[in-house]
């Protein structure tokens, strides 16, 4: 492809809305904030589907370089765009569910204060993720992350009277910063590996590289990965992360920022396939992430935290898919992902509203009646999560699971036994929200109404993807080919039909469980956690690894930064040495305006010695030559 | 022809003659023409190596030297003038207020 695709559009427009929004939106009125954020996104999704129909051919990576960003000696960054089948993908999912979201938050936030900052983050949100997607070389996709990163910490603290909530975005903020520790660290062994970071280039020598050499580069970089798709032992940031505003736990939280990390992964697969260690590594975390923040989600009573803990879990599949070859069936699973937990987020946004801010499922109930389509789209996105057929969820969890047989039957097992897991715990939810008798609190009950056109239209929209977004799986698998070809694991089953019946037995276990001990005999469920007493508790509280971190980091770090850094290096060396030399200069000055005697003749006496000294001076210096 | 230490014994003499009065003296004008002293015996010692080595360098420098003590001259007396229109004193030792 030669024409110029004028990629750049995609990222400016947003961008636009961004400064529009953030230098004058005070002064605008809300209806032409949301226009503006509005039309920053749509413009950007259209140009997408431009690009898209142009390019939905390309097999070679379609490279459009604006100008040499960096130049200093080996190393030259350009900011340039790569645009291939997998950037496509991407841009379709970050831009058409984020201006789906975007609709959504029109009304979802018109009651609340700092509407135009709201607007003009999430824009801004749009901006570095698409150069994040769109970036050709390792930098410039770390501008991306970084300020995706950004964008995140401003809106999870959106809220910013609530401690909480600023709290929670100094911990994403802080934990991200150990996995971009890693994702520098893994830049830096590239260069000095490649002396390069362009896409390209790296891709074309990474198998010239010592296998050693590779492994470390590939763990270096999945540790950046781990801390922002929230792998363990990362991951505690992103339960908190729910403080934010439900649109922002949707689009960010769950459906686009989140999944970064296995969009890097992704694009490093020619390098992570070189790495056998790196790849199991990658494999063993996800499945083990999914599994855990799966254990975690069965109990937790915030419906915002299930999500989370969902969201978790999921992107631990996909990292199990991307570790055992299946680079493919992780982007699917990515993209359906982005669907159905973009449903489930707006959905609980949905009943959130409805109920005046109330997050608690003990105070919910029966309201499948009140809310029918808000509820209906909720249960249309635990069945695509639980992977019923023919919803989105079963076919890209299915793809996954059987690469998973293929690698390690091991996996395969653990993987099952989590999707169960996962039914259960999104149709406790379903069950404790929607069904049952009601036990909301008479405000709730007062306020209880169904959302505005704003919020069902996006809901009816991802709803029908939600459905109909795994239906050409086996298309889009072959249409990624070229992405990840020499990289990817092919599959060469037998039994895929058995393994198939596993799964959907499994997610459907998972809902009869639920139903059983939620709707059909409600007091089990206490019997149940009285019985399991200190393990409840500790799943509950996600294995007390707060608390864990808190005890181990934490509280070390700060005791020796007052004690000792503020305390003795700061107060007692540094401002120490900075007021000695103030004292020494003040005593220094006492002594000498002595000399200023307003005498004419020992200032005449002062300059004859002077000089005698500076002529004795040279006298030495010219002697001595 | 005389010798060019001739003209730097002498030079020495008179700057040093110049720097103990400017260090011993306690009237204002005498401090002045003692430095006036020290000058010329600068220039002395300059017009003798100008002289000795056939450099036209040690002139110059002591037509700028004079150019200097002219200027000197005028400001000093001018302010030598007000200290005694306002002190009616010339005693260095007088003025001695702009202390710490």
């Amino acid at each position: 492809m030669t024409e110029s695709l004028h990629l750049w559009l995609i990222p400016v427009f947003p961008l636009a809305g961004f400064l529009i929004n953030g230098l004058a939106g005070r002064r605008l009125s809300q209806r032409a904030v949301s226009a503006v954020a509005l039309a920053g996104v749509v413009a950007s999704f259209l140009w997408t589907l431009r690009v898209f129909a142009a390019a939905r051919g390309v097999t070679e990576p379609h490279i459009e370089r604006y100008f040499t960003w960096i130049q200093s000696g080996p190393l030259q960054v350009d900011c340039a765009f790569y645009l291939d089948r997998l950037t496509l993908v991407m841009l379709l999912v970050v831009t058409g569910v984020g201006a789906i979201i975007h609709f959504y938050a029109v009304g979802y936030m018109e009651q609340e204060g700092g509407y135009y900052r709201f607007f003009a983050f999430l824009n801004l949100f749009m901006f570095f993720m698409l150069v994040l997607v769109l970036a050709s070389s390792f930098l410039l996709m770390f501008v991306g992350w970084e300020g995706v990163g950004l964008s995140s910490y401003l809106l999870i603290g959106f809220w910013f009277r609530r401690r909480s909530a600023t709290d929670a975005g100094n911990k994403a903020f802080l934990v991200n910063r150990i996995g971009d520790f890693g994702f520098s660290l893994g830049m830096f062994l590239m260069f000095l590996t490649f002396r390069s970071l362009d896409f390209k280039i790296v891709f074309a020598r990474a198998g010239e590289a010592a296998p050693a050499t590779i492994t470390a580069v590939a763990l270096l970089l999945f540790m950046g990965a781990a801390g922002k798709s929230a792998q363990a032992p990362l991951y505690v940031w992103l339960p908190d992360a729910m403080e934010g505003p439900t649109p922002v736990s949707a689009l960010i939280h769950a459906a686009t920022m989140v999944t970064a990390g296995v969009y890097m992964v992704a694009r490093a697969a020619p390098i992570f396939s070189l790495s056998p260690l790196a790849m199991d590594i990658t494999a063993g975390v996800g499945l083990l992430t999914a599994f855990f923040a799966a254990t975690v989600g069965l109990l937790q009573t915030d419906i915002k935290k299930v999500l989370a803990y969902s969201t978790v879990s999921q992107l631990g599949f996909m990292f199990l898919a991307l570790g055992a070859g299946g680079f493919s069936a992780g982007i699917f699973h990515l993209m359906t992902h982005a669907f159905f937990k973009a449903l489930l987020f707006l959905g609980a946004g949905s009943v959130i509203h409805a109920l005046a801010g109330e997050q608690d499922m003990r105070r919910m109930g029966g309201l499948f009646k009140q809310i029918p389509l808000t509820g209906a789209a909720f249960c249309i996105g635990a069945l695509a999560i639980s992977g019923v057929p023919p919803l989105a969820g079963f076919f890209s969890k299915d793809e996954i699971l059987i690469h998973a047989w293929q690698r390690w039957p091991a996996l395969y097992a653990l993987g099952v036994l989590t999707a169960m897991l996962t039914a259960f715990y999104i149709f406790r939810a379903v069950f404790l929200t929607f069904f049952g008798p009601s036990r909301l609190s008479a405000e709730a009950e007062r306020h209880l109404h169904e959302s505005p056109a704003i919020m069902a239209v996006p809901l009816a929209v991802l709803a029908a993807l939600s459905v109909a977004g795994g239906w050409g799986a086996s298309i889009f698998e072959h249409w990624l080919e070229p992405v990840f070809a020499g990289a990817a694991r092919e599959l060469s089953i037998s039994g895929a039909g058995a393994l198939e019946a596993i799964s959907v037995a499994a997610g459907l276990t998972g809902i009869g469980l639920a139903y059983w001990i939620y709707l059909a005999r409600p007091a089990l469920s206490a019997t149940l956690a009285s019985r399991a007493g200190g393990l409840y508790s500790l799943v509950r509280n996600s294995y007390h690894l707060d608390a864990i971190y808190g005890a181990v980091l934490v509280r070390p770090i700060v005791a020796i930064s007052t004690e000792f850094l503020w305390k003795v290096m700061d107060a007692g060396l540094i401002d120490g040495a900075v007021n000695l030399v103030g004292r020494q200069s003040i005593s220094a000055g006492e002594a000498f305006r002595r000399m200023q005697s307003g005498n004419l003749r020992s200032y005449a006496g002062w300059v004859v010695l002077g000089a005698v000294l500076v002529v004795a001076a040279m006298g030495v210096l010219v002697g001595g030559m | 022809m005389v010798p060019v230490s001739w003209y730097l014994v002498l030079s020495a003499v008179l700057f040093a003659l110049g720097a103990a009065g400017f260090l011993f003296k306690r009237n204002i004008i005498t401090i002045f023409m003692s430095i006036e002293l020290m000058l010329n015996a600068v220039n002395l010692s300059f017009v003798a190596f100008a002289y000795y080595w056939r450099h036209i360098g040690g002139h110059i420098f002591v037509f700028f030297v004079i150019v200097v003590a002219a200027a000197e001259a005028a400001v000093g007396l001018a302010i030598i003038i007000t200290v005694f229109r306002n002190r009616e004193t010339l005693n260095a030792d007088d003025l001695e207020e702009m202390k710490f």
